[in-house]
């Protein structure tokens, strides 16, 4: 198998079989938080892609150059968690400044990011899965792909449920969750693809 | 002595983290495929939520309001690091098998939110008591949902086979789909017993953290908002 067909591969499994939300549980906040309606979903998703696609590309830049180097292998959580923070207030700076347009769209979502544990996630498993730093953007786009899939679905069936006759216990976050749960079964489908 | 008593019984009871708070749902749904799991990740978020709590609050006096939050995120990953090591010496099995949900204790609501709502106003001791009630509450709402994950999804408890049950377990329960499945249930259950309690003039706190409506509850996010506003002043 050539390397390009390695990052097909990895591509498609990190943005759909090993879905980021769906069977592994992170960036479940905005997932459960921003998904009331499509619009808004998709904002988020891109603000996700945009985030992650350059953590991704800028941890695994920093691991490779200054920790592994130095022997400082032990600080990735701390260097990442910091260097997420900072960049996305550089992002969230610099698309003010010379994006306005984009800035209006994504704005609102930037700052929701930082904490986001999708974003670290990302950064940590590039780490821990020995990616270089191709591969690490590739994963990046990947996971956050995923991401923009799952919550873009997700708020298409909110916009349908809302008008629907839901027992009164389960109104609120219960029927979405037993909505994602739904999600997440139908993407079980997907295990054997790859 | 009393105030600290009253942390801890308000950390598991009054505002358990898990079931009436709602915090920290992406370790709730992650690591409760069994309930030894649920007890390990309890425990060392326990473990870094005490020692932040009380090294934030003997720090409250000398970190400047403005840098407040990379400074908590600092210390808490410091700590995390520290528990990732004894958990990586001490217990491997545990550590491969909550794997990358370790380090992201991070990013853990419940670890930021008291530090931001509790620890950074008050004097150390109670701020430990706070750290001690919330995580053994938050271990003990693990627990249960993993007890029950387990049992539904591998018929044992605690790794122990239970006969009659093994011969009717859902797999499903031990994977993805059942998380959001049993958690959806607690959730309907909650919000029966919210209003029970309601009726009976007594509310519960709200859910504070991502079920509770946006993101925009969350205390870490919060802290990200603050963090823009000196940047606008600037």
């Amino acid at each position: 198998m050539s390397y390009f067909t390695g990052l097909i591969l990895l591509l498609v499994s990190s943005a759909i079989v090993n879905n980021v939300v769906l069977s592994q549980f992170l960036g479940l906040c905005p997932f459960l938080g921003v998904s009331k309606r499509v619009e808004t979903a998709a904002g988020m998703g891109g603000a996700v892609i945009f985030v992650i696609t350059i953590a991704s590309f800028v941890t695994s830049l920093i691991y490779k150059f200054v920790l592994a180097p130095t022997g400082f292998e032990y600080m990735q959580t701390i260097v990442f968690i910091l260097v997420i923070a900072a960049l996305v207030q550089f992002v969230e700076m610099f698309l003010k400044k010379s994006v306005p347009s984009l800035y209006k769209s994504l704005g609102v979502y930037l700052p929701l990011i930082t904490t986001n544990c999708a974003v670290l996630g990302t950064a940590i498993n590039n780490v821990s899965y020995g990616y270089d730093i191709l591969e690490s953007v590739i994963n990046g786009v990947g996971v956050s792909v995923g991401f923009t899939i799952a919550i873009i679905i997700m708020a298409g069936i909110r916009e349908k449920i809302e008008y629907n006759d839901i027992p009164s216990a389960f109104k609120g976050s219960a029927i979405v969750l037993v909505t994602a749960g739904l999600m997440a079964m139908a993407f079980l489908g997907f295990s054997g693809v790859i | 002595m009393n105030k600290s008593f009253e942390r801890l019984i308000n950390g598991i009871w009054k505002e358990n983290p898990t079931f009436v708070l709602m915090l920290g749902m992406c370790p709730t749904l992650a690591v409760t495929t069994s309930a030894i799991n649920g007890v390990g990740m309890g425990l060392s978020t326990t473990v870094v939520l005490v020692l932040s709590n009380m090294m934030i609050s003997a720090l409250r006096n000398i970190i400047p309001d403005r840098v407040r939050m990379p400074a908590y995120i600092v210390v808490v990953a410091s700590f995390v690091t520290i528990v990732q090591f004894l958990m990586q010496g001490y217990v491997p099995a545990l550590y491969s098998s909550l794997g990358i949900y370790i380090p992201l204790i991070v990013v853990n609501c419940i670890i930021l939110g008291r530090a931001e709502s509790y620890a950074s106003k008050n004097p150390i001791i109670p701020s430990m008591f706070d750290g001690i009630g919330m995580g053994l509450g938050f271990t003990i709402g693990l627990t249960f949902i993993g007890i029950i994950r387990e049992i539904l999804g591998n018929g044992s408890i605690f790794n122990v086979t239970i006969e009659p049950l093994n011969d009717f377990h859902i797999t499903l329960f031990g994977m993805a789909p059942g998380a959001f499945f049993v958690l959806a249930c607690l959730v309907a259950v909650m919000n029966v017993v919210r209003k029970k309690m309601e009726e009976k003039g007594k509310p519960l706190p709200a859910a504070s953290g991502c079920l509770g409506g946006d993101c925009a509850s969350c205390p870490s996010s919060m802290g990200c908002s603050s963090d823009n506003k000196t940047d606008n002043n600037q």
